[in-house]
């Protein structure tokens, strides 16, 4: 139980490159926040200096208030669960679990022991398989086995560094939800690395967004993905992603690859004196009109659907473009900083399953000009973020966590009424 | 693990180990057979089987002369003086290589590459250029014929091997195992203990074994380097004695040369599943 904050945290390595720049963040006690980014922005990094394994180059960070910076991992009373859950493989799954308690001598009786880690092992459904040694477990029971030996210390926060990359998919779901149960249960600090936004959408309280080491957002999920700041936000968060096209500023239209928007006053003092902004338009804004009813004051347009995939609860069209010179460089740049490929440049549209459109269709679809995104190209900012708005969003998510703790501690005094 | 050698390709294998086998079998059955020879069966095949191979009588003679009869003497403090220059030169060696093995596999500081190639280099040099050399300064500064002065270069020989075979171990000890211990509130120490010297087990037996047989067949150092109150039994047995000048003490020797086998033996059997890498496995993801 405690906050966590971190104040103009660096990291720099040997040739002077910051790995970690600048990074403000105030975790809350009980917080589940999310670490997110691409590969190589920093956010392992960023947590192995909160738990203590990374020095800290300059900043300061505080656990309740007490500075941090110069204790040894081992003062810090954090619980890390590993990439690769780092098991002692010559210890049994009990003795795994019991590790932490063993090392703080005397501190616990050999009874206390043992009923903390049955505790810990009931909760994980490890009973069974107390006497085997990790190496003869499965995955998902080797992940269990790390979380146990997490939660069996009663540490001030967890600390989960990528803990589900190992595992299938369908496991993956389910050891997710686990985590976020057992969460709200204990509820424990937490903060979480992940490079999966699904990981990072459902567990997150909070959800920082990085971007080769510096914080681009720290926001609920909702407001990520409806309010994002900058164009790599919006690009980041969202499957599949979000569209960007080029649009000119013409008179009293924005003229886009397939159609021209009319601008009306908000969004036209937004865009004045610029020849040039990306428009981000997510898929699913996107309407087929055969099937489905267009949005209101909605923008009709046509396009010929190069490419489709049917998954059965939805599909998705890809229809290529050409971009635009001027916004060229910087989609690329973008490119590159989400991981892509640089592959030529579509736009996905998330149809409707009903759709029919076929390959080398016409579709005809539809969008509300409200639900489009603008961004500067130069600075990548959000010049259509409704501030407001985001603290509403703010404010609700925040108002909604305080209720699930609350009812995860009825729930859990309830229980214990009930067994006692 | 699954394999897709053919049966063809197997006992093919099959045949080649066996050949190998008796290869190397029959010279120590040869010194067996040898031990158990009366003097008078040595030279004459009349008295022996297969040809010249087994004895028809056996005869325990010549384990009598070495344990208790004329060549105790020179024998039972010899096997003394091995035991305890061996037992002694290997915890050392493993201790000291363990420490060095693990500092190089996990810190990084100026001069590691320098202690690697080092060790490499010294243990490149041929033993025999060391022995005239250090049989001067032991004979100066009072180590000749003792104990410590066997010990001091089988440390020199041993150690450059330890540390090489060690440092491979260490590091394929992921690094996260410890991290992981000091997070679950281990001092460095702790963490060494509880977790990575469990882990390098394997390479620790195998380094100790490594270390105990090179002393323990060492000819050059000790047939040098002592006379009498450090002699270890390699060098003893050439200076057996027969009966008579016209006597050679092939049996003794043979006799002598079996009893200091037995522990080799004895130590493979013992150890040989330690030495088997693999105890890792199931740490991590794999």
């Amino acid at each position: 139980m405690s906050s966590i904050e971190l104040k103009h945290i660096v990291k720099k390595y040997g040739d002077g490159f910051p790995a970690v720049n600048d990074v403000n963040l105030d975790i809350k006690d009980g917080e589940f926040v999310i670490l997110v980014g691409p590969s190589g922005c920093g956010k392992s990094t960023l947590l192995r200096m909160i738990v203590g394994l990374e020095d800290i180059t300059s900043g300061e960070l505080d656990i309740d208030g007490k500075r941090v910076n110069d204790l040894a991992p081992r003062d810090r009373n954090l619980a890390m669960v590993f990439q690769n859950y780092a098991l002692y493989p010559h210890l049994t799954v009990f003795e795994n679990i019991a590790f932490p308690l063993r090392l703080q001598k005397g501190k616990h009786s050999d009874a206390e022991i043992d009923r903390k880690v049955r505790d810990a092992s009931s909760m994980l459904e490890l009973d069974e398989h107390l006497e085997r040694k990790p190496g003869n477990l499965s995955g998902g029971q080797r992940q269990r086995v790390a979380m146990g030996r997490a939660i069996v210390r009663e540490a001030d926060a967890f600390l989960f560094d990528e803990p589900l990359s190992n595992l299938d998919a369908k496991l993956r779901g389910q050891m997710r939800t686990e985590i976020a149960r057992m969460q709200r249960r204990l509820g424990i600090t937490t903060i979480y690395v992940t490079h999966d936004q699904i990981e990072a959408m459902t567990l997150g309280d909070r959800v920082c967004v990085l971007k080769r080491g510096v914080l681009q957002q720290v926001a609920s999920p909702r407001e990520l993905y409806e309010q994002p700041v900058n164009l790599f936000v919006a690009g980041f968060i969202g499957s599949p992603p979000m569209n960007f096209l080029p649009a000119r500023v013409d008179g009293n239209a924005l003229k886009m690859p397939f159609v021209d928007v009319p601008l009306d006053g908000a969004l036209a003092a937004k865009v004045k004196g610029k020849d040039v902004v990306i428009v981000g338009l997510r898929p699913e804004h996107l309407k087929d009109t055969t099937v489905e009813s267009s949005p209101e004051h909605s923008v009709k347009f046509n396009a010929v659907v190069d490419q489709t995939e049917w998954l059965g609860n939805e599909q998705y069209a890809y229809i290529p473009y050409e971009a635009d010179g001027a916004v060229r460089e910087q989609l690329e740049e973008l490119d590159r900083d989400l991981d892509g490929e640089g592959l030529r440049t579509q736009m996905i549209v998330n149809l409707d399953p009903r759709s029919r459109v076929l390959e080398g269709d016409e579709a005809q679809l539809a969008f509300n000009p409200a639900a489009m995104h603008v961004f500067d190209p130069h600075t990548g900012v959000n010049l259509t973020r409704d501030e407001a708005k985001a603290e509403e969003i703010a404010a609700e998510s925040e108002k909604m966590r305080k209720a699930a703790l609350e009812r995860a501690r009825k729930r859990d005094s309830a229980d214990s009424e009930k067994s006692a | 693990m699954e394999t897709n050698v053919s049966t063809k390709t197997k006992n093919g294998l099959g045949v080649a180990s066996i050949v190998i086998m008796i290869w190397t079998v029959i010279p120590l059955l040869w010194i067996i057979a040898t031990s158990l020879k009366s003097t008078a069966a040595l030279g004459d095949p009349s008295q022996n089987t297969f040809g010249n191979f087994w004895p028809k009588h056996i005869t325990w003679d010549n384990y009598q002369l070495i344990f208790s009869g004329g060549a105790s003497d020179l024998f039972l403090p010899a096997l003394w003086h091995s035991i305890i220059v061996c037992v002694v030169s290997t915890v050392i060696s493993v201790i000291l290589a363990t420490f060095c093995a693990y500092a190089i596999s996990r810190l990084n500081f100026p001069g590691k590459k320098l202690i690697l190639t080092t060790a490499l280099a010294v243990s490149f040099f041929p033993t025999i250029a060391m022995v005239t050399p250090l049989f001067n300064l032991w004979r100066q500064i009072g180590l000749f014929d003792t104990i410590p002065g066997l010990i001091i270069p089988y440390l020199a020989l041993t150690l450059p091997l330890s540390i090489w075979i060690l440092s491979a171990f260490f590091q394929q000890i992921p690094w996260e195992m410890e991290q992981a211990a000091q997070v679950d509130g281990a001092t460095s120490w702790q963490a060494f203990v509880k977790v990575v010297a469990p882990l390098a087990a394997p390479g620790v037996f195998t380094t100790a074994i490594i270390a105990f047989f090179t002393a323990w067949n060492d000819f050059v150092f000790s047939s040098n380097l002592t006379a009498q109150s450090a002699q270890t039994v390699p060098a003893a047995l050439s200076f057996f004695t027969g009966a008579s000048q016209f006597v050679q003490p092939t049996g003794a020797i043979c006799a002598a040369a079996v009893v200091v086998t037995i522990p080799v033996v004895i130590l493979v059997l013992v150890f040989q599943k330690r030495i088997v890498a693999g105890l890792t496995s199931g740490a991590v993801k794999g």
